[in-house]
């Protein structure tokens, strides 16, 4: 019929008009960066690296790959665990710019290998090091000293992959991996944590004043202040986003956020607050969208008897 | 004064005083209508019904929004996202029909240009159109700036700089657009008065206008073929339904109206509850930022064909291109010298002309978007080229054609 072959023509110019600016103009715009499916062997790091560095970091992902056969023992581990306390304990405060998370999910949170990496050379681990002169200098970077033998690597990585990988809410996941750093204005979040509620407004001021103070902070040590992430969702694509938590050098060479080497669980956790805060209406659309929809439906087939029977007389 | 009888009923009492059985007969239950047409020629309702749910929706975005460049971006993305109830579906449906009411205005232009429904005496239905389409291009435009994002900012600043007028440096000009030598509040709240009151205003005024051009020479029909509506209502009338070649718009055509409509909500609701990121860039979720350029800058694909005609040459010779193509339209009917009023696929040349001039729209289109670098810089000139040396070749092509 002649309204189907003209429909079918509408419909052809108007799909490849939006394959054309959408999916098209995407891939066009954005380089390819592909994702690493939240393994972390280093693969990447080393293929960036071009300098006299490279050797040092076949090696030391090598290490860390042969650290990761190791049995750990998780009662070994928490006496080890007891070093890491020193500096994230409950109330923990800024230091070298950043205030250390809190521990009690990362077993939950983030991968094996990555922490293995990470209490061998935090810098390196981080993708970071070429920030620092001296991996040492990293805030972190002590724990090389305190920690330095394989096995109590593998022991307080089991330590944590047992004992700190309990159940763990959307809110924990962000405010342990990206709270530290990124404000999230929608959800009351600063670099300080959940803004309480103050009665007196000479209170308000001055937990605004420690929080500009942590900001200050944050910004000296990663040279700029790091964007709110209240939007963040609707702001960049699903694969931006993984892949640049996996490895932030893929997609901005040269930034100043480090890795935070998240497992695939430990990510959805993490992208479910950013879409709890940025994206809030998402289960209210799924929920009445059918309905709308099939609303329509019921509409347009009444129209069309409703044509039928008009029609009827005049043709 | 008039003498007034004792109404009977309701409806007499309003008949007395505003004579609604004369109106509703002569808009509505007595407007002919050609019966050879086809579903485009449900479009302009579906124009005027996407345009309602612009005004309702924009009418509950007004209540939270605030125009100031400090709390614009809040205003939109938690106050009404969040914080009030069904603000994100009034959000996305506005959005949505924002995006969609382009498309649907494409499709209505390229049907009257396939049809030939722009002259002998359909000249007016076309300019009023096209005023229609700049005003409508004017209130998505200002529309864009409100949000306050990446986008908003910077496409605002790249459009008002195109009036510098490339080397003339009218540089005045553009500050006095602006209200400051940047965007920022002034010019934020002059947009969202544009947007909110005095582009819709006119619009409405257009669109009557518009249904007023409609009157005397009727819509035009699949084959461009004269009517005379007097004889054919005539027939239709004495219940020769069947043999008029003429229907009333209410209900015959009208419920044809409906059942399209049904189909296009269905469509634009999937839109809005699934679909929607294709209507609202990522870009401009990003709050606005006057010292971070994005290292993309592009307008809503509505605009991307204009756009690469100023891309692709240099600053002058771009912006007098540009300038060409805003206006070029409006001429169409002068343009067009064939004495036919019928399809494309009846005129010989001119069909081949309609589909170059379709595939070239929609190639510009594309370009628009994509880096200008290398070959899709290339590919952006020649196609920019194409589009002006199409006025020119329409002439000649129509000056050919034989009378049918
Ligand atoms: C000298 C103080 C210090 C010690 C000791 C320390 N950390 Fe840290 N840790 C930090 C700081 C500071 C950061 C934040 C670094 C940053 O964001 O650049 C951090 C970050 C982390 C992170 C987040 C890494 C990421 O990629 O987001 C984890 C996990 C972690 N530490 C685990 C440990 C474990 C396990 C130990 C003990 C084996 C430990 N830390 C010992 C100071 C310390
Ligand atoms: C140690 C501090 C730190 C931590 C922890 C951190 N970030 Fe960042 N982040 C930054 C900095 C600094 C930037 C700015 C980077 C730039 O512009 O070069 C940034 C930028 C970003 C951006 C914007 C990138 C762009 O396109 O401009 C995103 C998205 C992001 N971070 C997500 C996250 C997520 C998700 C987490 C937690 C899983 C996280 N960040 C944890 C410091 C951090
Ligand atoms: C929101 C904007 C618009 C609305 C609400 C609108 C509405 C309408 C309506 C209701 C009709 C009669 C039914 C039909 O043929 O579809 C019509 C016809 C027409 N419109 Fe529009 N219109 C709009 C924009 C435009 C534009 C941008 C153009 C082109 C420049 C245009 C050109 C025409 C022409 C040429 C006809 C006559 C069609 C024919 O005779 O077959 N309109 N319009």
């Amino acid at each position: 019929m002649r309204e189907f072959k003209i429909l079918g023509i509408v419909v052809f110019f108007t799909l490849v008009t939006y394959w054309g600016v959408e999916p098209f103009a995407h891939s066009q715009m954005h380089k390819h960066v592909e994702g690493h499916e939240f393994v972390y062997d280093g693969t990447a790091d080393i293929e960036e690296t071009v300098d006299a560095k490279k050797e040092m970091k076949k090696a030391y992902w090598a290490d860390v790959a042969k650290i990761a056969t190791l049995k750990g023992d998780a009662t070994s581990g928490e006496a080890v665990y007891a070093m890491c306390m020193g500096c994230h304990m409950e109330g923990a405060v800024n230091m070298g710019g950043v205030t250390p998370p809190s521990l009690e999910h990362t077993g939950a949170l983030y991968d094996k290998n990555y922490l293995i990496a990470l209490i061998k050379d935090p810098a390196v681990a981080m993708n970071t090091d070429h920030k620092f002169a001296d991996t040492m200098m990293h805030p972190m970077g002590s724990i090389k000293t305190m920690v330095t033998e394989p096995q109590q690597i593998a022991d307080v990585v089991a330590y944590l992959l047992t004992k700190k990988a309990g159940e763990v809410t959307p809110k924990e996941a962000y405010a342990e991996a990206c709270g530290r750093c990124h404000e999230m204005r929608y959800a009351k979040w600063t670099q300080l944590g959940k803004t309480p509620f103050f009665k007196e407004k000479k209170d308000e001021l001055a937990h605004q004043i420690k929080v500009l103070d942590e900001q200050a902070a944050v910004k000296g040590y990663m040279g700029k202040l790091p964007p709110d992430l209240s939007m963040i969702i609707r702001a960049r694509s699903e694969h931006f986003l993984e892949t640049f938590v996996e490895n932030p050098q893929s997609q901005l060479a040269g930034t100043s956020m480090p890795r935070v080497g998240l497992s695939k669980e430990g990510y959805e956790k993490v992208t479910a607050y950013l879409t709890m805060i940025g994206d809030p209406s998402k289960p209210a659309r799924e929920a009445i969208g059918p309905w709308v929809i099939l609303f329509f439906v019921v509409f347009a087939v009444l129209a069309y008897l409703w044509k039928k029977e008009t029609w009827r007389e005049v043709h | 004064m008039a003498k007034f009888e004792k109404a009977k009923s309701v409806h007499e009492w309003l008949d007395q005083r505003l004579a609604i059985n004369t109106l509703q007969r002569v808009l509505s239950t007595e407007y002919w209508i050609p019966k050879d047409i086809n579903f485009l020629w449900a479009m302009g309702l579906v124009l005027a019904v996407t345009f309602g749910l612009l005004l309702i929706s924009g009418i509950f975005l007004l209540m939270y929004y605030k125009p100031d460049v400090a709390t614009a971006f809040d205003s939109v993305n938690y106050t009404i996202m969040t914080e009030v109830g069904y603000g994100w579906l009034w959000r996305h449906i506005h959005g949505v029909a924002a995006s969609v009411v382009f498309l649907i205005i494409y499709i209505h232009m390229f049907t009257g240009i396939y049809y030939g429904s722009y002259k002998k005496g359909r000249e007016m239905i076309w300019i009023s159109g096209m005023l229609l389409f700049v005003t409508f291009s004017a209130e998505a435009f200002s529309g864009y700036m409100l949000p306050w994002g990446q986008m908003s900012y910077w496409a605002g600043m790249v459009i008002t700089n195109l009036f510098s007028g490339g080397s003339l440096e009218a540089y005045g000009l553009v500050e006095w657009i602006r209200g400051d030598y940047v965007p920022g509040d002034a010019f934020l709240t002059r947009f969202f008065m544009l947007h909110v009151f005095l582009l819709p205003l006119v619009i409405i005024g257009l669109i009557v206008f518009h249904f007023g051009t409609l009157r005397i020479p009727h819509v035009n029909n699949q084959e461009g073929e004269e009517i005379d509506f007097d004889e054919a209502a005539k027939l239709y009338k004495e219940g020769k339904k069947k043999e008029s070649k003429v229907i009333p718009f209410n209900p015959v055509f009208l419920s044809k109206d409906v059942f399209v409509l049904g189909i296009y909500f269905v469509l634009f609701f999937y839109l809005v509850f699934f679909h929607f990121e294709f209507a609202m860039d990522p870009v401009n979720f990003d709050t606005a930022d006057g010292l971070k350029t994005p290292p993309h800058i592009y307008p809503e694909w509505y605009f991307l064909w204009s756009y690469e005609i100023l891309r692709p040459f240099s600053k002058d010779i771009g912006l007098i291109a540009f300038g060409i193509a805003q206006v070029a339209l409006f001429f169409l009917p002068f343009i067009d010298r064939s004495p036919n009023v019928a399809p494309a696929h009846k005129r010989g040349l001119f069909k081949i002309w309609f589909w170059v001039f379709i595939v070239d729209m929609i190639i510009l289109t594309i370009l628009g978007k994509l880096p200008p670098q290398g070959i899709f810089n290339d590919l952006g000139l020649v196609a920019a080229i194409v589009f002006l040396l199409l006025g020119p070749a329409l002439v000649v092509v129509t000056l050919k054609e034989k009378k049918l």
